[in-house]
């Protein structure tokens, strides 16, 4: 009888302490720690702060995930962790507890590109990727285009942001109208009441002669603060949601029209979208 | 008692294999940027040279600082991972207490180490014996409060001026750690001692973007 080996995989690149689970393409478990609560005040991730958080969450949340998943440490077949890219203070608590955990259960490490590592998330809801894929990473930490011929061994970067990370861009675009960190989700609940057609935002790195798969959302954010501070200067009000929703467009609006430019060009038709 | 000690709260990255007092094996590398890389290795070697099984080992012996923070943070992760996984205790010792104990000193001394930032982190010892700290400071405050008394550590020699009797040793080995653990000296939780705030601001209102 053979079983598909079950994998621990480790993940500090951000303010989530992840631990999962995994036997061959089955989730058994998954437990996440945050500490998004405590970067709230300060408007943006601390990379001091959320090392800090992964030093006292990480074997609670390995704990919770094991127990979770009914297994026991010892019958782990090897360990992944996130090896990068991300805050390095905080990649290094993950990757130190990983030879940890290799080193006391005599069990090889695997260290993954966190990149590659959100695309290899969907093969836990829809099995095998096809091959290749064309992949769209959009986070507070990144904004990606990957081609992807094979997730564990061939990933390559078409394109990705030169300034901000589109979930970025959302925070600080949040904290000029007022809404709390982070602020994707209080962006798209005010921008579902407004016109995304009502500012005709710019549109970064769409032109003939830039970078076909690159990204900017810096210029974008400081036209919005633009626009709303000649609006307070003329003594008008502030419509927030023509404003979020005419922002959000403009974002989503780069980022599918370079998907799908991309998909074209490399012949692919599959397009994973994948963040968070 | 077989005990594996480790401290990455200074430039050194040091492994020792320990049964009780007695060092079977020390490894130290000295190199501020690397702890994270040397550690693993570190105490794969000092095992290997000890002939340790780590089945065999009953303890954790851990450096919990104070010491700058990405540092520090490597050999907690790694004392608290290995000692759950392989069921077994760990014992924090304050980074300073280790040097105390390795410099062997009669009566009142101090010891300092490299805080960064032109400051140290210092405490007072009597023998081995903490009466006050530890602390993070400026040099010169904290060499007003050892009052001329003799000072070990890095801390002590970076600073001459401040501290103009220092004595080595400058950093911490790992046999000395697990000394301080098998002779029954006071432990702490396996935390960090971090004594500094993370460097963070609130944001105030937005910045203008406009011209004036
Ligand atoms: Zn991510």
């Amino acid at each position: 009888m053979t079983t598909e080996p079950l994998v621990l995989g480790i993940e500090t690149s951000c303010d989530e302490t992840g631990v999962g689970l995994v036997r061959g393409t089955t989730l058994l478990a998954d437990a996440v720690a945050s500490s998004v609560a405590e970067h709230a005040r300060f408007g943006g991730v601390v990379p001091e702060v959320a090392s800090r958080a992964h030093l006292e969450a990480l074997l609670p949340t390995v704990d919770r995930a094991v127990a979770a998943a009914g297994v026991a440490p010892a019958e782990v077949d090897g360990i992944a962790v996130t090896a990068g890219p991300g805050l390095a203070g905080a990649l290094l608590v993950g990757v130190a507890a990983a030879k940890a955990y290799a080193m006391a259960l005599d069990k090889p490490l695997y260290g993954v590109n966190h990149l590659a590592a959100h695309v290899a998330v969907d093969q836990l809801e829809h099995g095998r990727l096809p091959q290749p894929c064309l992949a769209l990473l959009v986070s507070g930490g990144h904004s990606s285009l990957l081609l992807v011929p094979d997730v564990t061994d061939d990933v390559r970067s078409l394109g990705a942001t030169i300034d901000d990370a589109a979930g970025e861009a959302f925070d600080k675009v949040a904290r000029v109208l007022g809404l709390p960190f982070p602020g994707g989700p209080h962006i798209d609940r005010v921008a579902k009441g407004g016109d995304p057609a009502a500012i005709d935002f710019p549109r970064g790195l769409t032109g003939p002669r830039d970078p076909a798969y690159d990204f900017s959302f810096s210029g974008l954010k400081t036209a919005v603060a633009r626009w709303v501070e000649a609006r307070e200067r003329a003594g008008e009000p502030v419509p927030v949601n023509d404003v979020a929703a005419s922002f959000q467009e403009a974002v989503v609006d780069v980022l599918t029209a370079k998907a799908v430019d991309a998909c074209r060009e490399h012949g692919v038709e599959t397009l994973l979208i994948g963040g968070g | 008692m077989l005990l594996l000690a480790l401290d990455t709260a200074t430039p050194a990255v040091t492994v020792a294999v320990c049964d009780g007092a007695r060092p079977l094996a020390e490894h130290t590398v000295v190199d501020p940027r690397r702890h994270g890389e040397l550690l693993a290795p570190g105490i794969r070697t000092a095992l290997q040279e000890a002939e340790v099984e780590r089945s065999a080992l009953a303890g954790i012996a851990v450096g919990v600082g104070p010491g700058p923070f990405t540092g520090l943070r490597v050999g907690l992760v790694t004392a608290r991972v290995l000692a759950a996984t392989l069921g077994i205790p760990v014992f924090g010792v304050c980074t300073l207490d280790a040097l105390a104990e390795a410099a062997a000193l009669r009566g009142e001394f101090g010891v300092a180490t490299d805080a960064r930032r032109k400051e140290v982190y210092w405490a007072r010892y009597a023998g081995r014996h903490r009466l006050a700290g530890p602390y993070v400071d400026r040099p010169a405050t904290a060499a007003g409060r050892l009052d001329g008394i003799p000072v070990v550590g890095a801390g002590a020699a970076l600073y001459p001026d401040a501290f103009p009797d220092h004595r080595e040793p400058h950093l911490p080995s790992a046999a000395a750690l697990a000394r301080w653990v098998s002779a029954g000296r006071p432990t702490l939780p396996p935390a960090p001692l971090y004594l500094r705030r993370p460097d963070a601001v609130e944001p105030g209102r937005p910045k203008r973007v406009s011209p004036r």
